[in-house]
């Protein structure tokens, strides 16, 4: 202890002679420092000046797809091959609406449309021409083990069996916590087995889609909750919205593939998660009917299957031009050997959308028709 | 302590015996206190097996790839119908068809379009790439006839792998019955196996799961950590130099200590926010960049090399210092010449520590753009990267199943990466370690 005083001090209170050392010491020792630092930030000054190569970012969900038509434009030789970040919906657009510039993004994957306040911001700070692509659709699926029960559910009763309150069946005006424990309480037609589902986190674009797809039309199958939408919508949002927290709804992380995994081992839970997952694993899930339809490419393709989302990229017009092989990156994106109903993105799962609709999306993207929300 | 005088002194005999009697528990404690530290190491152990088991059992196939082996012709008409030999042309030219002319050769009885198409699907669209690059390297080929060996599609490698269960009905799997058939054909006479797979070590991401590599990530991790190698160690050690051995001790100094010692608390993701913050939105530099990924990691890793650094310069004994200063050495000339080399080993833990760290580090790098899809493998620091960690969780959050064991040998690679980094921290220790 007596020693470290020394040591800690001895700048002030050794011999006269050490002392001008250590000061001389300092000196040095802060110079040496900011060399370092100068040198280290010295190959930085040349700010990044135009870029050779598109810069994509935004939903998880859209970068499987995105990803895809990226490598294969790549591969064609003619220009890089683009990058594509994996940053979320919300996260994307906010980068994407920073300005115009080579720093800022060129194109935002987006697994629900920008909505007005991302486009006000976009504009306040100088994008104003976006172009939206609709590139097709996702289908929320509700899926289950292929020993499991063969769920064919309605909207309501997946409220029912997942909402926090719900109506009492007794007297539907007033809420009530969540009864149910088992599928079969909900109605006698389903299966007597505890209802246990695996999802999404409130920090996911695919919750975001659940609350509205299944939740919120579940929800307001009560005429008195569908008033309250009009009248008080930050109480129906918190009716139709909140999940409940007693273990029947299972937080299973952001890895869709962790749920699949945990569906293979637990026969009767299911889970909720996009299309393409289910499709890959067919061998050992089942989707589980809405309202009788079972989701496959045909019933999400057509709209049949009530839970399907439409998928999204926006261009930034300003870059188009600027930024090389962005407009043939596009094309590449809406071209029939891409998003046609054989093309390599079905391939990967995207559900192509409707021919008249893709039609309507090419002649946006040859004139470039500017997206307003 | 007034109560202890109050308990009536206790003879010899009596002491003993209450010795004897608390012997049995007090040794009773140890060996429970013992059997506790044994079970935790145990549990410790297992949960390390488990870990390794899951990811050696489903990573070490990434290793070995399914190839077919096709007798391809160079067509001229195909490749280069102009005769030419324009460089623009034979990059450009239809490789696809002469693959699926070698497949139509092979199995000359199918027929029809949709028959075709899932003939043409055994095979990976890497095919036509290896075809361009073959041709593109040597011209004089065009003409000639090759039997080579081509990536097959991956789930014909998901099913030589056994990773998928034939006998499921048809409409349940990727794979039809007639394509099984063609690929039990094709192993029959030893066209089709799996052999060493090169392209997992030498290519960037793909979507292909029997392209992708992770070659593009491993550089990334190497740039990135180069830079923070560079830049926390010499600060890091010059930093707790300083403050240990020179700083005035006052209150400005104590607040510094207690705010790296916060600092080494704080969670990564804020770092990647002040990364964007400062390297990107304020000095304009560019996303994704191994240079920024190295910048906020070394951020990251700062406290942990400066706290480990000081805790190596104090474990230095008093008595070399005294005898440095007593023989005449400055005060610098103490530091460097006697109590730096032998505090360097602590120094280089804390370094291993902080770089272990940033190795593992992804959540600051989602901030800075480096969680992204990127295709080519980065040549420079200012180069569109990713790097291993980003790379696992990006390859397990993708549908396709043969990206499972891709993610698992993601994980071992990166699992490689930390053991050479340590053993080269650990033999720069053994060999600086002075003993006294």
């Amino acid at each position: 202890m007596a020693y470290e005083i020394f040591l800690k001090h001895d700048c002030h209170i050794v011999p006269n002679m050490l002392n001008g050392d250590c000061k001389q010491m300092k000196k040095t020792l802060i110079l040496a420092a900011a060399a370092t630092v100068a040198a280290s930030l010295a190959p930085i000054a040349p700010a990044q000046a135009a870029r050779d190569f598109i810069n994509v970012v935004g939903s998880s969900t859209v970068y499987p797809f995105t990803t895809t038509v990226a490598e294969q434009f790549g591969r064609q030789g003619r220009f890089k091959t683009p990058k594509v970040e994996s940053t979320g919906t919300g996260g994307g657009i906010k980068l994407f609406c920073n300005g115009v510039g080579p720093q800022h993004p060129d194109v935002v994957n987006a697994s629900r449309r920008m909505n007005a306040s991302e486009f006000d911001s976009c504009k306040k700070n100088g994008v104003t021409g976006i172009v939206e692509v609709r590139v097709g659709y996702d289908g929320l699926t509700i899926s289950e083990n292929k020993r499991g029960p063969k769920l064919d559910l309605t909207r309501k009763q997946v409220y029912l069996a997942l909402a926090k309150q719900v109506p009492d069946p007794a007297n539907p005006t007033v809420l009530i916590a969540n009864p149910y424990k088992r599928w079969s309480e909900i109605d006698k037609s389903l299966p007597n087995i505890k209802i246990e589902v695996l999802g999404p986190p409130p920090t996911s674009g695919t919750r975001d889609s659940f609350h509205e797809l299944y939740m919120e039309t579940g929800c307001r199958t009560y005429p008195w909750i569908n008033t309250l939408r009009s009248q008080d919508e930050k109480r129906f949002k918190r009716v139709c919205h909140t999940v409940r927290e007693d273990g029947a709804f299972i937080e299973a992380g952001e890895n869709d593939n962790l749920i699949v995994q945990k569906l293979e081992a637990n026969p009767n839970a299911v889970g909720i998660f996009g299309f393409s997952f289910l499709e890959e694993n067919l061998d050992k899930l089942r989707g589980s009917k809405i309202e009788g339809v079972e989701p496959t490419f045909d019933t999400i393709s057509s709209g049949k299957y009530p839970a399907s989302r439409p998928l999204f990229i926006y261009v930034k017009k300003a870059h188009i031009g600027v930024i090389p092989g962005l407009q043939e990156f596009v094309n590449e994106y809406v071209s029939e050997k891409a998003l046609g109903e054989e093309g390599y993105l079905a391939d990967r799962g995207l559900v192509p959308q409707p021919k008249t609709d893709l039609a309507k999306t090419r002649a946006d993207v040859r004139t470039l028709k500017n997206f307003a929300p | 302590m007034n109560s202890t005088n109050d308990l009536p002194v206790k003879s010899a005999d009596e002491t003993q015996a209450l010795v004897r009697k608390s012997l049995a528990r007090r040794y009773r404690a140890e060996k429970r206190f013992r059997a506790y530290g044994a079970a935790a190491v145990l549990a410790g152990i297992g949960f390390v097996i488990f870990l390794f088991g899951t990811i050696f059992s489903q990573g070490a196939s990434v290793f070995r790839q399914s190839y077919v082996q096709l007798t391809v012709t160079y067509d001229p008409e195909v490749i280069d119908p102009s005769g030419a030999r324009n460089p623009d042309e034979l990059v450009t030219a239809d490789y696809q068809s002469i693959i699926r002319a070698a497949l139509r050769e092979r199995f000359p009885q199918v027929e029809g379009r949709p028959n075709l198409r899932e003939l043409y699907g055994v095979v990976s669209s890497a095919a036509s790439l290896e075809l361009q690059q073959r041709v593109v390297a040597d011209p004089s080929i065009i003409g000639s006839r090759e039997t080579l060996w081509v990536l097959a599609d991956d789930t014909v490698d998901m099913l030589l792998k056994d990773k998928v269960s034939r006998s499921a009905p048809e409409d349940e799997r990727r794979l039809s019955d007639q394509q099984i058939g063609w690929i039990d054909a094709l192993a029959a006479d030893d066209s089709l196996k799996l052999r060493f797979n090169a392209a997992f070590l030498s290519n960037g991401d793909s979507r292909d799961p029997e392209q992708a590599g992770v070659r593009g990530a491993l550089i990334g991790s190497a740039l990135t950590l180069l830079i923070t190698l560079l830049l926390s160690f010499p600060i890091g050690v010059g930093a707790a130099i300083y403050l240990e051995e020179f700083a005035p001790r006052n209150r400005m100094t104590d607040i510094i200590e207690v705010n790296i010692n916060n600092l080494a608390a704080v969670p990564s993701i804020v770092f990647g926010l002040l990364g964007l913050a400062m390297f990107i939105a304020l000095f304009g530099l560019p996303r994704s960049a191994p240079l920024v990924g190295g910048l906020v990691l070394s951020l990251l890793t700062l406290p942990t090399i400066i706290i480990a650094s000081r805790a190596a310069l104090k474990a230095v004994p008093p008595s070399i210092r005294e005898a440095a200063l007593g023989m005449g050495a400055s005060r610098l000339q103490m530091v460097m010449h006697h109590v730096m080399p032998l505090a360097i080993p602590g120094m280089l833990t804390g370094a291993i520590i902080g770089m272990a760290r940033a190795l593992g580090e992804s959540a600051p790098l989602l901030m800075i753009g480096m969680v992204a899809f990127i295709v080519d493998v980065p040549s420079g620091f200012v180069d569109p990267a990713t790097a291993l960690p980003v790379q696992v969780f990006l390859w397990s959050d993708l549908p396709e199943r043969g990206f499972v064991e891709r993610t698992s040998g993601a994980i071992i690679v990166l699992l490689l990466f930390l053991i050479v980094m340590n053993a080269t921290a650990v033999i720069l220790r053994n060999k600086f370690e002075k003993r006294w």
